[in-house]
């Protein structure tokens, strides 16, 4: 019998605004403990949360951005639950009444595109933090009160590798919006994954575990491996699934089921009586609207068109925004958009990789890779010289024509001095020379790095290439 | 013996350079010297006089505040033991308004615990006794600014009103006492027991006082999400004018569940309404006998979930010993919250629960919606509904204590101006024939509190009890 896995996806991003959801405490990451707080994110008595319209700005450009319903009318709810980090004894949520529904996240995936069906998108405050230490157990509020927004999935991805690639997908998309860094690691993106298996051909859906604690994306692949292969297991021997909460333990690699007293919750939802409901207008939207960037795959595509790259090399470089921008400034100062595109993608992606540094941190100038290409392909430099004169562009940041002017760098590309050369070469190395007559071809390249080396690489290797036979054949 | 004197007679005298503030102040304290013992008033009453710089209306003039409002730097207790430590470190909003108009501050009085009652009985502090037989209750959840106004323990105080809680004592005590529109005042520094149903208002001697009051802590506040964008106006040209040709409608039904007092007022009432040229009707609220319980569904609900920030964790009480964090949590709550409040908190939860939410909290909402509806339908024939406040005088001490449903079904003519949003005052409506106090209630549409003070100030004039107040 085979079986088939059936998963959805809950992803909390955390957005970029400057302050929180309903007070205006700062956002900022890595501040010393409960620094970044107020009376109203303290949960005091007396205090009462104000919607940050900002929120709501990011909420909207999510929903344009993956052709989510925008509810014109939305509520906000409390969740009710008591815990140390959660200041209030409630989260304010949203509910019944969500900012966004349907919509869908597009992966691409084998060789093709797949839309992933949202199911909602919703608003909500982040939770304290709770710091256990050997003399007791600390809360930290800063967090409390940053803005989130849930994206929910429908239960319509089958493998980890769908679910990977739509995390991969939906931060890109979010990271292209600059609502959120989705940075998995400092939680800044955070992932939980409901999964169960049936048989394949089944339409009905078998009983299903959430799996939490994971905190990185190939992690939430390697969780849904165990787990799906797990509860194949189980059904094999005839056992059944248990519907529960499981923690992905990245140490031994398993899921491992929550006490189950802490799955018992029940969050007694209802309206928040402090917040309005909240009415979004048409003006509203297409106010957001008028800001969206152009979006990864349109970006993709419009690439391959205008550029004419290779579709993989676009495919990476549109992988970040910054990135793509990049290419995209130094494309426009070049005819050879693919050379470009090589020189970012081999050389200074290398550079950047090996210094854990990312694009934005790089010295040089888009527009000077255009004009490196430029000094190759006008047979200024060669190719092997511009490789010289990138190394010192990525350290110093000085323009190519610079650097190859300072250094002496320009081609030899003068006949009658390469012939010089060659003869001169001829001349001292005759053992050589007799070889290459005696049939050994290849002897032409000792005299190729003879010439490279009196010239310091200079000499245009098609031309040296090109006066060597021709004065071989002669002799 | 200035602390007999009304406020708007206080500012005269403080303008006419008669009397400074500090005098009112020092006479106030004096007075709570020697009444507070008996009548218990006050949570914490301030020994020190706080001059206000800021020159305004007030002329710094010392209001009361009742418990559950922040004074920054002063105690807010809420009658709670969970909050006995708790010191603000902020100004509610109200208070703040005050302030810049020139107010200072005697004290904080007593009150229900997170203004769970109608009858101060359910204090951590003690119950407050009914200025005018102190054997009885001052009514509640406001009891200790009522009594505090009626025994001249106060010029002037501010209540907050979830379900009666200013009118009902008001009432009780023969003061007045207006719970605003809904989103007139903001509620920010307001501990919150109900956050769809709590409003902040004025109990005061008489009707121009409650206007003054108003003029100052209406308004937007862009810290309260719920609060009204609506102008403020100056509530006090409505007073002494003509109230003639004005439609009025009684609920007549209500009056068979009222003592034989009650009756006699409300009929004397409408016959001094009609001497003024109003025409008296009677009116229908077919969903009114709903509104205690459609309440008592809404307003633990909330609460349920607006006291659960009490969890020792961050502020207020802490239980002493305990193992782990959920016996820290039970013990905190146990042992913090008194016997009304952990009532509420548990019929809140219960009809939030999954299962219970759509027969209970969901269909109260939708009764919610009926109330408001008959309401809507009302003014716009009439253009006010009067009512007694209360069904009876003020009862004993303890007489209800025990039996919740009939502490409960005291407050069965103000509850509908909470659950539909509408303004309604409570004016001294005479006295029982024990000598007590008895309630007018006033009713009008939302924002039509010009109604409401044309009303009463044309009501208080013909008829009042001033010369009766307990002050000397």
């Amino acid at each position: 019998m085979e079986y088939e896995a059936v998963i959805g996806l809950e992803v909390h991003i955390q957005l970029l605004t400057k302050t929180k959801i309903f007070c205006g405490c700062s956002t900022d990451f890595g501040a010393p403990p409960n620094t970044h707080v107020c009376p109203v994110c303290m949960g005091m008595p007396g205090v009462l949360p104000v919607l940050n319209k900002k929120v709501v700005e990011y909420a909207i450009k999510l929903g344009l951005a993956l052709n989510c319903r925008i509810n014109k009318f939305s509520r906000f709810a409390r969740k009710n639950y008591f815990y140390p980090d959660l200041p209030k004894g409630y989260q304010i949520s949203q509910y019944e009444l969500p900012i966004l529904e349907g919509g869908a996240v597009e992966i691409f995936i084998n060789g093709g595109y797949k839309k992933i069906a949202l199911e909602r998108i919703h608003m909500e405050e982040d939770a304290g933090k709770t710091v256990h230490k050997p003399d007791g157990s600390y809360v930290d509020f800063n967090r409390a009160g940053v803005p989130l927004l849930e994206i929910v999935s429908k239960p319509v991805m089958h493998s980890p590798e769908e679910a990977g690639e739509y995390l991969k997908s939906l931060r890109r998309i979010v990271r292209y919006l600059g609502i959120c860094d989705g940075n998995m690691e400092e939680g800044s993106l955070r992932c939980d994954a409901n999964v169960s298996v049936r048989i394949k051909g089944e339409d009905k859906l078998g009983t299903k575990t959430e799996l939490k604690n994971m905190n990185s994306f190939k992690h939430v692949e390697k969780a849904l491996e165990y787990e799906i292969e797990r509860q194949i297991d189980v059904l094999k021997e005839g056992g059944k699934v248990i519907q529960q909460t499981r923690l992905w333990d990245e140490k031994s690699g398993i899921t491992k089921p929550m006490r189950s007293k802490e799955e018992s919750f029940e969050y007694r939802y209802f309206p928040d009586p402090d917040l309005v409901p909240l009415i979004i207008d048409d003006k509203w939207i297409d106010d957001v609207r008028k800001t969206l960037p152009e979006l990864p795959k349109e970006k993709l595509e419009r690439f391959i068109e205008e550029y004419g790259i290779k579709p993989e090399d676009a495919r990476v470089l549109v992988e970040e925004r910054e990135l793509a921008e990049y290419f995209e400034r130094a494309a426009k100062e070049s005819k050879e958009p693919q050379s470009v595109a090589n020189w970012i993608l081999s050389e200074l992606l290398g550079y950047l990789n090996r210094d854990g540094k990312e694009i934005k941190d790089t010295l040089i100038k888009p527009e000077q890779i255009g004009k490196l290409v430029e000094l190759v392909e006008k047979g200024i430099i060669s190719g092997k010289i511009a490789k010289t004169v990138f190394k010192e562009m990525y350290n110093s940041g000085d323009d190519p024509e610079k650097i190859v002017k300072e250094k002496g760098l320009i081609q030899i590309t003068d006949r009658g001095e390469i012939e010089k050369l060659v003869e001169e070469v001829l001349e001292s190395n005759p053992k050589a020379v007799e070889q290459y007559k005696a049939g050994k071809k290849n002897t032409i390249g000792f005299f190729v790095g003879q010439i490279m080396k009196k010239t310091k690489g200079k000499a245009n290797p098609k031309i040296v290439n090109e006066l060597l036979v021709k004065k071989l054949e002669e002799k | 013996m200035l602390y007999k004197k009304t406020l708007h007679e206080l500012i005269e005298l403080v303008d006419r350079g008669e009397v400074k503030p500090l005098e009112v102040f020092e006479s106030l304290l004096k007075r709570i010297k020697e009444k507070d013992e008996k009548i218990n008033a006050y949570v914490n009453y301030f020994e020190e006089y706080e001059a206000n710089d800021r020159v305004g209306i007030l002329k710094g003039l010392p209001l009361a505040v009742k418990d559950n409002m922040h004074i920054e730097g002063k105690p807010t207790t809420c009658s709670s033991r969970m909050l006995s430590n708790f010191i603000a470190i902020f100004d509610a909003t109200a208070v703040r308004k005050l302030k810049e108009n020139g107010a200072t501050f005697i004290g904080k009085t007593n009150l229900d615990e997170f203004a769970m009652g109608s009858s101060t009985e359910t204090s951590y502090y003690g119950v407050t006794k009914n200025p005018w037989d102190t054997t009885r209750v001052p009514g509640g959840s406001s009891g200790g600014s009522a009594a505090a106004v009626a025994s001249g323990e106060a010029i002037a105080a501010l209540g907050s009103d979830t379900g009666g809680s200013i009118r009902q004592p008001a009432s009780l005590c023969g003061v007045v006492g207006l719970k605003p529109t809904y989103g007139r005042v903001s509620r920010f520094g307001l501990v919150a027991f109900a956050s769809s149903l709590d409003q902040i208002g004025p109990i005061t001697r008489d009707v121009r006082d409650a206007a003054i009051l108003m003029n100052i802590i209406c308004g937007f506040d862009p810290k309260d999400s719920t609060s009204a964008r609506v102008e403020c106006e100056d509530f006090t040209r409505y007073l002494n004018q003509s109230i003639n040709g004005m439609k009025v409608g009684i609920y007549e039904k209500s009056l068979m569940d009222c003592s034989q007092d009650v009756q006699v007022a409300m009929e004397e009432s409408v016959r001094i309404l009609e001497s003024l040229g109003c025409k008296v009707s009677p009116i229908e609220l077919p969903h009114a006998k709903y509104a205690v319980s459609d309440y008592y569904i809404i307003a633990p609900a909330e609460a349920s979930s607006n006291l659960a920030r009490y969890d020792g964790v961050k502020y207020g009480f802490r239980a002493e010993e305990f193992k782990d964090l959920k016996e820290m949590y039970i013990k905190t709550r146990w042992q913090g919250f008194g016997e009304e409040v952990k009532r509420r908190i548990m019929l809140g939860t219960y009809v939030l629960s999954s299962g219970y939410y759509d027969a209970y909290y969901l269909k109260a909402q939708k009764l919610r919606g009926l109330i408001k509806q008959d309401f809507d339908n009302l003014f716009k024939e009439y253009h006010c509904i009067i009512s007694p406040t209360t069904p009876t005088e003020a009862f004993k001490i303890g007489e209800k204590a025990d039996n919740p449903l009939q502490m409960y079904l005291s407050d069965i003519f103000t509850i509908p101006a909470n659950l539909t949003a509408i303004p309604a005052i409570s004016i001294p409506n005479g006295l029982s024939k024990n000598g007590l106090p008895l309630g007018l209630q006033i009713m009008a549409d939302v924002f039509r509190e010009d109604i409401i003070f044309k009303v009463a100030s044309a009501f208080e004039r013909e008829f009042n009890i001033r010369d009766k107040l307990p002050l000397d």
